[in-house]
């Protein structure tokens, strides 16, 4: 844990980097993390995908898999991998504010 | 009388059905239990299928006769089901009403997900042992395998038994050196989880396991595209891993039926399900067990097991109007075989990771840590399953809360616990 200041908002990070209160988060801390992920600037497809994960996160209490990201988000798996390299769901998540999607074993 | 329906006769289906016509009298409740064939497969014996150690007629009996009397078994597919009416659609027998639905139809392979994964090599070069043909296949493969390079790919979570590509992993290096060849096949196995298993202390111990024996870890692996032709794993950023024989297990979905029924599932077809109480949140008169629900839980037989206790109890209450009992702790047990006859046995839940120490209690089988004596234990579970497990009977000595009494922990853990 370490509390961190990101584009003038106090931030309280878990180990990997994760926001462990959602509601530190705003669309400038979502810059500033993007751009320490290497992702800069978010295009408008970036901020569809981590709008989407913010929501599913408030309505169903956990960010999705990338599987279940393409299937409900409308966005392709692959261009999922262009827009968020490595771990889609795991980077999206990250950015989004929202704690990593819960590994299913 | 209250009409139960039941859709699965797999493990969950057939020992909530069995469980449940114990507790409810003739005159309470009808239970009508469906599913599409008549071929209940022991699914952790497809394990040892490919290395010749047993075959599918020993794994495989009829569904219906583990249903036991006084519940009905209809042979049918399930072509939807719709909640706000209470109404089962079935392809040939019409409709089916309900009072109380308890989803049990586990999960379904789906290969056609990823691209190239049935094209050209599939069941020639790329194999599954998920399916029973799909095993018997690669038994073949095997035997006539000599030198070469093997992967065991999973594509994506969850799938059943998430321990089982490591079971084979093991079980693939002893059975090559048995037949003098290990020095010729390189081992690897490419996963999208960042270690070899989720859980931080079992995936150090069973990662030293995988190096001990020269199996080579690939991690952070998704698997984009299956080149059977050409012989290499695609990932999809583009990373490669070659291959001359893949043992794929596909990304896993719900029963087709599931995605099909409005409000009923999730987008991979499982039923969001209360992780306490089992009820579904698609509708209070409707409970899901086993692989069928999108808990973060291991899709395994025990867990549908321990499920059925808390599921039973919960049905009932449902039907008297009582508040529901929200113990489903999401305990999982299961025995890792790791070749040379023997096996370690893990034992963990939500909170309480996989540790070492003793099972059920101090005096028991040794948990993570390898041993004859496990290896006894999963030859035995085997008959376990079909004489007690499946009726519904509770294992003595083995019950749905996790025990904590013989884990080595550390004192202020445990006192913590105490506290809490």
């Amino acid at each position: 844990m370490s509390v961190e200041t990101v584009a003038g908002v106090s931030l309280d990070l878990n180990e990997e980097g994760f926001l462990t209160d959602p509601s530190q988060w705003n669309e400038d801390v979502a810059v500033a993390l993007a751009r320490r992920e290497g992702i800069d600037p978010l295009s408008e497809r970036h901020w569809e995908v981590i709008r989407f994960m913010r929501h599913e996160f408030e309505t169903k209490g956990a960010g999705p898999s990338v599987r279940m990201l393409a299937k409900t988000s409308g966005v392709p798996i692959k261009e999922l991998y262009e827009l968020f390299p490595k771990g889609p769901a795991k980077l999206a998540a990250k950015i989004a504010g929202i704690p990593k999607p819960r590994g299913c074993i | 009388m209250h009409r139960i329906v039941i859709l699965g006769a797999g493990t969950g289906g057939t020992l909530a059905a069995n469980r449940l016509r114990r507790a409810l009298g003739p005159h309470d409740a009808s239970i009508i239990c469906v599913d599409q064939d008549d071929r209940h497969v022991y699914q952790p014996g497809l394990l040892f299928v490919p290395f010749g150690r047993t075959g599918l007629n020993e794994l495989i009996r009829p569904r219906a006769r583990q249903i036991h009397r006084g519940i009905e078994y209809r042979c049918d597919v399930v072509e939807s089901v719709d909640i706000f009416a209470h109404v089962v659609h079935l392809a040939k027998g019409g409709e089916l009403a309900y009072d109380v639905l308890v989803v049990a139809s586990g999960a379904v392979l789906a290969p056609e997900e990823t691209e190239g994964l049935t094209g050209p090599g599939w069941m020639e070069k790329v194999f599954t042992f998920y399916t029973p043909d799909g095993a018997a296949a690669l038994a073949k493969a095997m035997a006539t395998f000599s030198s070469g390079r093997i992967v065991v790919n999973i594509v994506d979570l969850p799938i059943k038994c998430p321990v089982a590509p490591l079971e084979f992993c093991f079980l693939a290096d002893a059975y090559f050196r048995q037949r003098q060849l290990r020095d010729r096949v390189q081992l690897s196995l490419v996963t999208p989880l960042d270690g070899a298993f989720t859980k931080p202390i079992a995936a150090k111990h069973l990662g030293g396991m995988l190096s001990e024996r020269g199996i080579e870890l690939v991690t952070e692996f998704n698997t984009g595209e299956v080149d059977g032709t050409g012989g290499r794993l695609i990932s999809f950023d583009g990373r490669e891993v070659p291959f001359d024989l893949a043992v794929v297990i596909p990304a896993h979905s719900g029963a087709p039926y599931v995605a099909k029924s409005p409000g009923l599932g999730d987008a991979l077809g499982f039923v969001p399900t209360d992780e306490h109480t089992l009820q579904s949140l698609a509708a209070p008169n409707v409970f899901a067990i086993g692989d069928a629900t999108s808990l973060a839980v291991s899709k395994a037989g025990s867990v549908a097991h321990f499920e059925g206790e808390v599921l039973v109890e919960n049905i009932q209450r449902f039907l008297k109007g009582e508040p529901l009992d929200a113990s489903y702790d999401g305990h999982v047990n299961c025995f890792i075989e790791t070749g040379s006859f023997k096996a370690l046995l893990i034992d963990f839940n939500d909170e309480v990771e996989p540790e070492t120490g003793h099972y059920p209690g101090r005096v028991g089988l040794p948990l993570l840590k390898e041993s004859r004596l496990n290896h006894l234990g999963k030859l035995m579970f085997q008959w376990f399953y079909w004489h007690l497990l499946l009726p519904g009977r509770n294992v003595p000595g083995i019950s749905s809360a996790m025990p904590l009494k013989g884990k080595d922990r550390p004192v202020a853990k445990r006192r913590e616990e105490v506290a809490r």
